[in-house]
């Protein structure tokens, strides 16, 4: 073991480090960027004990189980759905007080099960006419909840990184140079690169869905043709956003932080992990700007609660939609060389 | 003959420096033209621009009289200084891949046979050692049956053995009737192959030609050298001998009595080389500098 030898090279591998400004965004930003993230994600309350929809007029009934503390209260505006969301425990009640009063517990619900004592309990000193509705539902285990957005974020990783990263790479050690020299057009090579990594994400994720339906039997409600549907204008837009990262970048340390820049905040905002529902309203509001949060709900509403195409034809229609534009831009930006 | 390429006044800037500052030549069909530089002397981005790589910021390029059009891309092989394959290829996937970009294709047996590719037309390509690399790199700038083939620097960082059976590759597609034109830094190359040459440096070409008659032009046929040791008293040497990167060097018409003349001035001959003038020779006379950096 020489040691001079071993200091040699590591003199030079910080060199190359800290001589690449680039390099040293992402790797004190991101982290950064991420932290801030999640702390403004969750800078509310998180001491509520329990979480009641409530469907309410414009008459402001005065109801003292409103005020109770350590309870947080969702204003919901559509009844069936809200009704769903007690029988998959996502609330605990659900409280209709928009003409008779009424209220939906989930009798397969531990927390139902105490909400529903103190939200009796509330109006012995204050009657209120209020007309019980129970439903039943078993509760939707994490993993057949995670498994839509699992599914959708390795799509997407695989989509940004398979043609994001590798085109750039190949225009740093030539090899763009060398197909520009052939009568390959610019619009062919990109066309190749799209279809091929369409081609690839949709035989792996079958592969994935299979592999995980036999480990762990997750559900699926809904249709098949509806979910491949989804998930391959998913795959489109996801591919045509590292197609616009890929158009003149030539570097790869670039390309890593861009793409990196692109995926983490979707990975932590589009629903994949735990529900947005609940978090900031501009969380909540940024998370709509993000393809990913598109592919996760649609595919869940088809997984999970039975969706067809015609229920997530909006979301079908918005990933095809930005997945042109995209195109469109890419293909002007881009560069061989 | 006519020419199938001409370069006209081509200039390319980049932020700091002019890389190609007015270069303008003619190529003749079926012949081998050679630029000849050191490097940064601006002859790959001269070539790249030929190839239509990098756009000029003026001049014109004429290919066989006419402007550049659609099917220049077809007609012309390039062999790029360095290049990259796509990975996880054999040598054979990446012909095949190449040639599939064109029209019209050369027959692929017959192109294998003429570089040498069969011992390893299996083999991942980034398992080839250089020699093989450059050859398969060759063959896909054949694979189109170009009119005209561009080699950027087609021997650098080959051994010897290897630029040799290179030359060769060359001399066999020349034979073919093909034009090429070929960068180098390697003056015994351009020699070798090229009918003309450029010589190129800072962005300009300086001298052009065939290399016998450049020598011949610039040179007496014969240089006598010798170790700055073997001459004790340097006052008393003829004009003619200069003395040039620790070696005195004497062009001569005549050897024998140069040989004699320095025999009778007591020169020690022991370790005296005696040689042809070369294109480096010429290179250094007309800038100053040697030929390799």
């Amino acid at each position: 073991m020489n040691l001079t030898r071993m200091m040699a090279l590591m003199r030079a591998r910080f060199r190359e480090f800290y001589r690449d400004k680039a390099s040293w965004s992402w790797n004190l930003a991101m982290p950064i960027l991420i932290i801030a993230g999640f702390a403004f994600i969750f800078s509310g309350d998180s001491k509520d004990l329990f979480k009641v929809a409530v469907l309410q007029s414009d008459s402001k009934a005065d109801i003292a189980f409103l005020k109770t503390d350590y309870i947080r209260f969702i204003r919901v505006t559509e009844l069936q759905d809200a009704i769903t969301r007690v029988q998959r425990h996502q609330v605990d009640m659900l409280l209709d007080l928009t003409a008779t009063p009424r209220y939906w517990v989930n009798e397969y619900s531990a927390n139902g099960y105490m909400l529903e004592k103190l939200f009796r309990e509330s109006f012995t000193m204050a009657p209120l006419n209020v007309q019980r509705e129970v439903v039943s539902g078993k509760d939707i285990r994490y993993v057949d909840w995670v498994m839509p957005g699992v599914l959708a974020m390795n799509m997407l990783f695989s989509c940004l990184w398979g043609v994001g990263w590798v085109v750039v790479r190949y225009r740093k050690n030539g090899v763009l140079r060398r197909l520009q020299a052939t009568p390959l057009t610019a619009f062919e090579f990109l066309s190749a690169q799209v279809i091929a990594r369409l081609i690839i994400v949709t035989v792996v994720t079958l592969m994935v869905f299979a592999g995980a339906d036999l480990v762990v039997d997750f559900t699926m409600r809904g249709s098949y043709l509806a979910l491949f549907l989804v998930f391959f204008s998913g795959a489109a837009c996801f591919t045509s956003m590292g197609l616009l990262v890929a158009t003149r970048l030539k570097t790869e340390e670039v390309a890593d932080g861009l793409l990196s820049l692109m995926s983490w905040p979707m990975m932590i905002m589009s629903g994949v992990w735990f529900s947005m529902e609940g978090t900031h309203p501009v969380a909540q509001f940024i998370s709509q700007l993000f393809p990913l949060t598109h592919l996760v709900d649609a595919s869940r509403r088809i997984m999970i609660d039975g969706a067809g195409i015609t229920g997530v034809a909006f979301e079908i229609g918005l990933l095809c939609s930005l997945t042109l534009l995209l195109l469109f831009v890419s293909s002007k930006l881009f560069r061989w060389s | 003959m006519s020419a199938i390429l001409e370069a006209q006044n081509l200039v390319k800037s980049y932020p700091e420096v002019i890389a190609v500052d007015g270069i303008g030549f003619a190529v003749e069909a079926g012949s081998c033209y050679g630029l000849l530089g050191p490097n940064g002397a601006g002859k790959t981005t001269t070539m790249e621009m030929l190839e239509g790589v990098i756009q000029p910021d003026s001049g014109k390029i004429l290919y066989q009289g006419k402007a550049v059009g659609v099917s220049f891309k077809h007609d012309i092989g390039i062999q790029f200084q360095s290049t990259s394959l796509l990975d996880y290829q054999t040598v054979i996937e990446a012909l095949t891949m190449f040639a599939a970009m064109y029209e019209k294709t050369a027959n692929l047996q017959e192109l294998i046979e003429l570089c040498h590719l069969q011992e390893f037309i299996n083999r991942d390509t980034r398992k080839l050692s250089g020699g093989q690399r450059q050859r398969l790199l060759l063959a896909i700038a054949l694979v189109n049956d170009p009119t005209l083939i561009f080699l950027d620097e087609p021997t650098t960082g080959l051994d010897p053995q290897s630029r040799r059976n290179f030359w060769h590759l060359i001399e066999s597609i020349k034979l073919a009737g093909k034009t090429i034109i070929l960068t180098t830094h390697y003056m015994e190359e351009a020699y070798r192959l090229c009918d003309y040459i450029s010589i190129v440096d800072k962005g300009k070409i300086i001298i052009e030609g065939n290399p016998d008659a450049l020598l011949k032009q610039h040179f007496a046929p014969t240089v006598i050298r010798l170790p700055q040791a073997a001459i004790l008293n340097p006052v008393n040497l003829s004009e003619d001998i200069i003395l040039l990167d620790g070696l005195y060097e004497l062009f001569t018409d005549d050897v024998s009595a140069s040989i004699a003349r320095l025999e009778s001035q007591g020169v020690g001959l022991d370790d005296c080389q005696i040689s042809a003038p070369t294109l480096e020779d010429l290179f250094l006379k007309l800038t100053g500098h040697a030929l390799r950096t």
